[in-house]
């Protein structure tokens, strides 16, 4: 039956496609991320995705939209944190520094003594010999970070679908072939990450003539979810949250170089006293082989509202068709002696 | 900005108003610049920034004069910049008096109608000639043109007025106690980090950290930026804020360098065009001010009233200027002998704007109202009276795309709910005319930076839809119809117009033709027709003709230059070939200050324009701002004025001695130098000054729009609207909603109004998370939803605590949107800065309550409820309240039962 | 109807093919394999600017038959780099929203509801009370015989949203019929 686990690097290459093509992903710095909002917007207008929601506010801070769903493929989450939490994230970042990096200083406050007139540092500055305590912790700051499918390299989603409308692209993407899903759901508990849905209210209701105009909506029932822009993919342009996206937090490209460029940026954070940085996504040994989407997070991922070791449900399904053989052969065996012994 | 080692952004929500110019701060922090943002809010500029300051709303004045004592004290001035390029050095008229020498007033102040008569902030002459021309001595007292003394901050056009010539008496080793520096260092010497806490709220490390991230990042290899938006203009006083960040920048050698300068971050697609060619008032195009009656009856008043032929600078062409625009609108009718048809053109008598024009509404002075994509009955102070002036009206024009609450008020506005207007009762006849939008109708933007970008056309419009071109182009063409065989005088302006566009097949006027005309075209001779490439090919004897002098060039060579795409990967990055900005494709203005006296860069790193010696003219990254061939150490001819009297240090070309203003002479209307004052409603007494609040502050005094309290009520009294509220934009809206509350995508990011409000303030009020609140003033009561957050941090400032809230003032009651909630502008009343008209917004006395506000006529009991335990009443609203020119009659007069809107059911009692 | 190929059926393909799990180019269908981005079917493709912030953002668009299909950030623009916030990325829902009125409506005096009203008719009736406002508000001179040549009785706000030519004719044409309250936004 061959593994069910892929390689990082090619999840495309393993799905048959003739022809070569470097995987494509994302690479969101959270730590440049101004919370506009535009990327959920352009990736609506892309799609032509429905509203949802009841127009009321969450009270989360300045998300109104919640989670990813069926409608909404990309969600940016806010976070207000104060200097407690922050110390903690910064903690937890240096438990995760691997070795090598410079000295992180013990937390001072006041002004920094030999610190470089140069404020801020530049990035690819020599820094060893210069201060790099970490600024005063603030008091207060505010994450924001823009939440997407993850692409993973070992899908959920993919894994279990029923009818292949679930596929692996020639960019290693995952995507929902609209004319071939038959809403059954099954994906939708598939997702370690809680990103894919249906399209479907479960009620049946009139529509104002309003309603009408605003938005015929095709794919009604069926699973839904980002499909990193295939249709821009496939002509060679960006989609549509990287493009718009004003500061470059969200950064897309062929997924290799999003990793490195994720690594760098850690690095450079870390030289800047930020040890709370570190990256989601993008270690191809976690549950779900590495995603093609790698975060750059400035604390613990249950704070974006992400679970922290997701892990692709089908990870253990060889282990579990050879548990389920030798239930069955045992089964066998005991119906055999059954019979066998029943006969007088 | 990207090129800045240091942005102090205040006044602005840069991140969440202007986020993808957002994205230049992000390169400069890449790059290692700090950014810091002071705010009473930390907002998602603050989260992005390296540090936020919370501020007391309305403090700048007392931060910025901080800082400018502290530069100024500790030596850090750019010494050979503020030496060369300021008016540092001159000496100011001997009966000048700052406000330290009379407790917040300066020289020159008449209580009685609340005006300064600026004579005596003037230069001290250089020469001993103290003839009197036109104007009678000292040019800048009649500057204006206005009957001497009177400065009225409507007459002048950009440059401000003039001086008589440009050469005052100076001091250049700044030590004369009547020089412009050590005016400047006296005036500000109270203003302490000290003071900086007591007054702003801003701790001492915090300042300190500020001034010190300025004056590291200032000087030759260095240069700070400034990023301000509404959040500096809309206060009484903010023109002075802008101006002290202006003398800051000065000192600092921050101006016409590349990542120094002064942001001014505006709102709306093309609101700097509208102010360019203005849809205001008080200007013509250009910056040409409006003639004014008595002062300019006659064009060589006006001409004169503007700039000298003797001052120095581009203003001494305002002749020329105003020639141009006249052919251009009267064209063979303006002739020499005629004046050029300046007759034609109607006067001022004061300020018409756009709040006194509401007041006149309310008096039934006004019949008919356009409005041309804006919602005042959302977007203007005081909406209650907005709406009410409506109901007085005999018809309305709305041009817009969907039906804006300015449009629906008549129907479902507050003022039906509560009882104050009843719909079968309001005369007023409504016209909405749809609008074609931005893709269906090619044109021209002005954006914020003075970039003029075309746009081309996509699609056709829908249905009835037009364009505000056709429809005004029409709109002519039906006037003139109708007045074709009028003999009388007064329709000649009309019937004379040069109003003769190119229509298309639809009937369309090309919008080309008219940005030709814009530009300026010959006149006669053998290059009659052929657009101009330069504002300096304006002629004063009408062989040029062109409607707005800064936008010449715009079309040079014929070629639409506004329309240039030249792909920004493709150019270096001033990237002069994609699109125009004006004057002349300028990017930077004043950049001759980025080379020093000699004309050398200030350093390698911020090289920007300098004098290229084997040329023998002006070069570099930008099209230097100064007169190509004049060399640097040219003394400038004062006998000819103009251009030709600029030093080849006179790099400020538009003021009138071509220095950087330190100390104002003229132009500001409440004083030479920015002084801090409270507001009307502040109830912390002013720690600087025993002068409470602007002295010349417009104020409009009604029973309507009455104020709270402040100091100057009783203790009790003074508790009754005891916190300040500020307001400011989201990102996921535009302005008053037209734009963004009737988008489903936009409406379900922002769908409901909220206030937010700290922790400790929740406690003290009661207020839940995501419960209600009601907010009071004593102009109305609104409900919003409660967001705590610490984001909003309590104050220490005067010995108290000071509470702030934020309220985002997007929403309108109505139901054609997608989403509604209470106008936040109810709450806010008309008190304007003398200056620019523009009302505070940002700094609000208010209660607040939990629980949702009351429905119907119980709305306007409570308002009044609040209104008498704090004192103020329509009797009292004249004492507590007048102290500024009254523009409006004043209406504590009416009758106490006049009903305000149009045949009321309930009248109004208070 | 579409013929019905053997070998093109996805588990054919499974089993013929290099995608054995049956989970990439094996199950794609035939609308996967021709997708396209909706901007590839323009007629039209214009450089425009964002309608909304004073920043100016380039935007790209797109229209086929005479409606808009999409607008999205310029990369050209040396100001956004193809880039637009949420506003501006909402662009197209703007121009062809559902709550956008395209006939004129009007409403009589004490009416209580919008009426029909033809564009024609409309700009009549609009020029007819243009002239009678002036006439009843115009003021020839003040008190001390200085020329006003004004007419009071006519306002107008807005101007920061339309285009500088739309600025340029109606100040021009306000001006010259002697309405000098215009206001804009820019006030405020």
């Amino acid at each position: 039956m061959g593994s069910l686990i892929e390689s990082a690097g090619r999840p495309g290459a393993d799905s048959g496609w003739e022809h070569e093509h470097p995987r494509k992903g994302f690479f969101t710095d959270t730590s440049i991320c101004i919370g506009c909002k535009a990327c959920e917007v352009a990736c609506k207008e892309w799609n032509q995705n429905p509203t949802d929601g009841d127009l009321e506010l969450l009270g989360s801070s300045f998300d109104n939209t919640g989670e990813l769903g069926a409608n909404t493929w990309r969600h940016v989450a806010f976070v207000e944190q104060d200097s407690e939490r922050i110390e903690e994230a910064k903690e937890s970042g240096r438990r995760l520094v691997s070795l090598g990096m410079p000295t992180v200083g013990p937390r001072s406050s006041g002004p920094r003594p030999g610190a470089p007139s140069t404020p801020g540092g530049r990035p690819g500055d020599d820094l060893t010999g210069e201060d790099t305590t970490p600024p005063d912790t603030p008091e207060f700051r505010w994450l924001m970070s823009s939440d997407v499918c993850k692409h993973c390299t070992n899908a959920g989603c993919l894994d279990v679908c029923p009818t292949g409308a679930l596929h692996r692209t020639e960019f290693g993407t995952v995507v929902v072939q609209q004319d071939v899903c038959n809403g059954c759901g099954t994906c939708v508990g598939g997702c370690p990450f809680g990103v894919i849905e249906r399209r479907d209210d479960g009620t049946i209701s009139p529509r104002s003539s309003r309603d009408e105009g605003e938005q015929k909506d095709p794919d009604h029932g069926t699973a839904n979810k980002c499909t990193l822009c295939y249709d821009r993919l496939v002509v060679g342009e960006t989609p549509a949250c990287a493009q718009t996206c004003p500061t470059t937090s969200i950064k897309f490209g062929d997924r290799e170089d999003m990793v490195d460029s994720a690594e760098e940026r850690v690095q450079q954070l870390h030289s800047q006293g930020m040890t709370e940085a570190r990256l989601y996504g993008a270690n191809p040994h976690d549950g779900v082989g590495g995603i093609g989407s790698v975060f750059l997070l400035l604390d613990e991922p249950e704070v974006y509202g992400l679970p922290p070791d997701p892990q692709v449900p089908t990870k253990e399904l060889p282990q579990m068709y050879r548990t389920a053989g030798v239930a069955a052969l045992g089964m066998v065996a005991a119906t055999a002696l059954a019979f066998l012994g029943g006969r007088r | 900005m990207a090129n800045a080692d240091c942005i102090v952004i205040q006044g602005s929500n840069m991140a969440e108003a202007h986020p993808v110019g957002y994205q230049w701060v992000m390169e400069a922090r890449s790059r290692g610049a700090r950014v810091i943002h002071v705010d009473p809010r930390f907002s998602r500029t603050s989260a992005n920034a390296d540090k936020h300051l919370p501020i007391r709303a309305g403090t700048d004045i007392v931060l910025l004069g901080a800082l400018i004592n502290h530069v100024i004290a500790n030596d850090l001035w750019f010494t050979d910049y503020v030496k060369a390029f300021t008016n540092a050095s001159s000496i100011i008229e001997g009966d000048f008096a700052d406000s330290e020498d009379l407790d917040g007033l300066f020289s020159g102040f008449d209580p009685a109608t609340g005006t300064y008569d600026n004579a005596s902030w003037q230069y001290a002459d250089a020469s001993a000639d103290g003839a009197d021309g036109a104007d009678g001595g000292h040019g800048a007292s009649t500057a204006t043109g206005v009957p001497h003394g009177e400065s009225h901050g409507e007459s002048h056009g950009s440059g401000g007025p003039q001086l008589e010539h440009g050469e005052p008496a100076r001091d250049e080793t700044l030590q004369d106690p009547r020089c412009v520096f050590q005016i400047l260092k006296r005036h500000y010497a109270r203003y302490t980090a000290e003071m900086v806490e007591e007054a702003c709220g801003i701790s001492r490390a915090d300042f300190e950290y500020l001034a010190r991230s300025m004056t590291d990042n200032s000087g030759p290899e260095r240069t700070t930026c400034f990023a301000y938006a509404v959040g500096w203009t809309q206060h009484v006083g903010g023109a002075q804020f802008i101006r002290a960040a202006g003398v800051l920048q000065l000192l600092l050698g921050n101006m016409g360098r590349p990542g120094g300068g002064i942001m001014a971050l505006r709102g709306h697609a093309t609101i700097q065009g509208s102010t360019d060619i203005p849809t205001l008032f008080n200007l013509l195009p250009g910056y040409l001010p409006m003639p004014k009656a008595g002062a300019h009856d006659s064009f060589e008043d006006y001409v004169d009233s503007i700039g000298s032929k003797s001052q120095k600078g581009f203003w001494a062409e305002s002749e020329a200027y105003a020639v141009n625009l006249l052919k251009a609108w009267w064209g063979d009718a303006a002739t020499a002998e005629n004046d050029w048809a300046f007759d034609y053109l109607p006067r001022l008598t004061g300020a018409h704007g756009t709040y006194q024009t509401t007041m006149r509404m309310l008096e039934d002075g006004l019949d008919g109202f356009f409005l041309l994509g804006q919602n005042p009955a959302v977007g203007s102070a005081n909406g209650r009276m907005q709406r009410l002036g409506m109901s007085h009206l005999k018809w309305m024009v709305v041009r817009d795309f969907s039906m804006i609450e300015s449009a629906t008020w008549w129907k479902e506005g507050p003022e039906i709910e509560s009882g104050e207007l009843k719909t079968e009762d309001i005369a007023t006849e409504m016209f909405f005319l749809p609008a074609a939008n931005h893709t269906e109708k090619a044109g021209s933007f002005t954006q914020t930076q003075r970039l003029v970008q075309w746009r081309q056309q996509a699609v056709t419009p829908p249905g009835d839809c037009r364009s505000e071109l056709a429809f005004m182009f029409e709109l002519g063409q039906r006037l003139r119809e109708r007045l074709r065989d009028s003999t009388d005088p007064r329709d000649r302006p009309l019937l004379d117009l040069t109003w003769d566009y190119p229509t298309d097949e639809h009937g369309e006027p090309d919008p080309e033709s008219v940005l030709k005309e814009i530009n300026g075209y010959h006149v006669g001779g053998e290059q009659d027709g052929v657009p101009l490439s330069s504002y300096t090919q304006i002629t004063a004897d009408g062989t040029t003709a062109g409607g707005c002098w800064i936008y010449t060039g715009v079309y040079a060579d014929g070629v639409n230059q506004a329309a240039r795409r030249k792909p920004g990967s493709e150019q270096d990055s001033t990237a002069a070939e994609w699109a125009w900005a004006w004057p002349a494709n300028r990017r930077i203005l004043y950049n001759r200050a980025s080379a020093d006296a000699d004309g050398k860069p200030w350093s390698e790193r911020k090289k920007y324009v300098w004098w290229d010696e084997d040329t023998q003219r002006w070069t570099g990254k930008d099209i230097p701002d100064f007169p190509a061939d004049k060399h640097p150490h040219d003394l400038g001819d004062a006998d000819e004025g103009g251009a030709a009297a600029l030093a080849g240090n006179d790099a400020f070309v538009m003021q009138a001695d071509g220095r950087g203003w330190l100390f104002a002479p003229s132009g500001m209307v409440d004083g030479p130098l920015p002084t801090h004052y409270e507001t009307v409603e502040s109830a912390i007494p002013n720690p600087l000054y025993g002068q409470q609040a602007n002295p010349t502050q417009m104020t409009i005094t009604d029973r309507d729009n009455m104020n709270a309290p402040g100091i100057t009520g009783t203790a009790a009294e003074g508790e009754v609207y005891p916190y300040v509220f500020t307001t400011y934009r989201l990102t996921e809206h535009h302005t008053a909603g037209g734009m963004s509350r009737f988008l489903p995508y936009l409406a379900e990011l922002q769908p409901e109004l909220f206030c937010e409000v700290s922790p400790e303030l929740a406690e003290e009020v009661g207020l839940e998370q995501n419960g209600w609140a009601t907010v009071i003033t004593p102009r109305s009561a609104i409900e919003a939803r409660v967001l705590v957050t610490r984001r909003m941090r309590p104050l220490q400032a005067a010995g108290r605590t000071v509470h702030q809230i934020g309220i985002p003032y997007h929403w309108a009651q109505g139901t054609e949107a997608v989403v509604s909630g209470d106008a936040v502008n109810d709450l806010i009343g008309m008190n304007l800065d003398a200056n620019t008209q523009i009302q505070n917004s940002k700094v609000i006395a208010c209660a607040l309550r939990p629980g949702r506000r009351p429905r119907g006529p119980a709305l306007r009991d409570l308002v009044a409820d609040f209104q008498d335990r704090a004192g103020i009443s329509p009797t009292t609203a004249e004492s507590t309240l007048d102290i500024g020119p009254t523009t409006a009659e004043p209406s504590a007069e009416l009758a106490v039962d006049d009903p305000r809107g149009a045949d009321t059911a309930s009248g109004e009692e208070h | 109807m579409t013929s019905f190929q053997f070998l093109e059926w996805p588990v054919i393909r499974q089993l013929r093919g290099a995608d054995r799990l049956g989970r990439g180019a094996a199950v794609t269908s035939k609308a996967t394999r021709s997708t396209a981005p909706r901007t590839s079917e323009a007629d039209t493709v214009v450089q425009s600017v964002c309608p909304y912030c004073a920043v100016g953002c380039g935007q790209k668009v797109f229209a086929k038959d005479n409606r808009v299909i999409q607008i999205e950030g310029d990369p050209d623009s040396p100001i956004s780099r193809g880039r637009l916030c949420p506003k501006g990325a909402a662009s197209e829902q703007l121009v062809n929203s559902t709550r956008r009125i395209t006939t004129v409506r009007y409403r009589p005096p004490y009416a209580t509801d919008w009426q029909d009203l033809d564009l024609d008719t409309a700009m009549d009736m609009i020029a007819d009370r243009f002239l009678e406002a002036r006439r009843n508000h115009w003021e020839d001179e003040d008190e001390k015989g200085h020329p006003l040549r004004r007419a009071m009785g006519i306002a107008s706000l807005g101007g920061a949203t339309i285009d500088n030519e739309e600025n340029y004719l109606a100040k021009k044409l306000f001006t010259a019929a002697g309405a000098i309250q215009m206001e804009n936004q820019a006030r405020i």
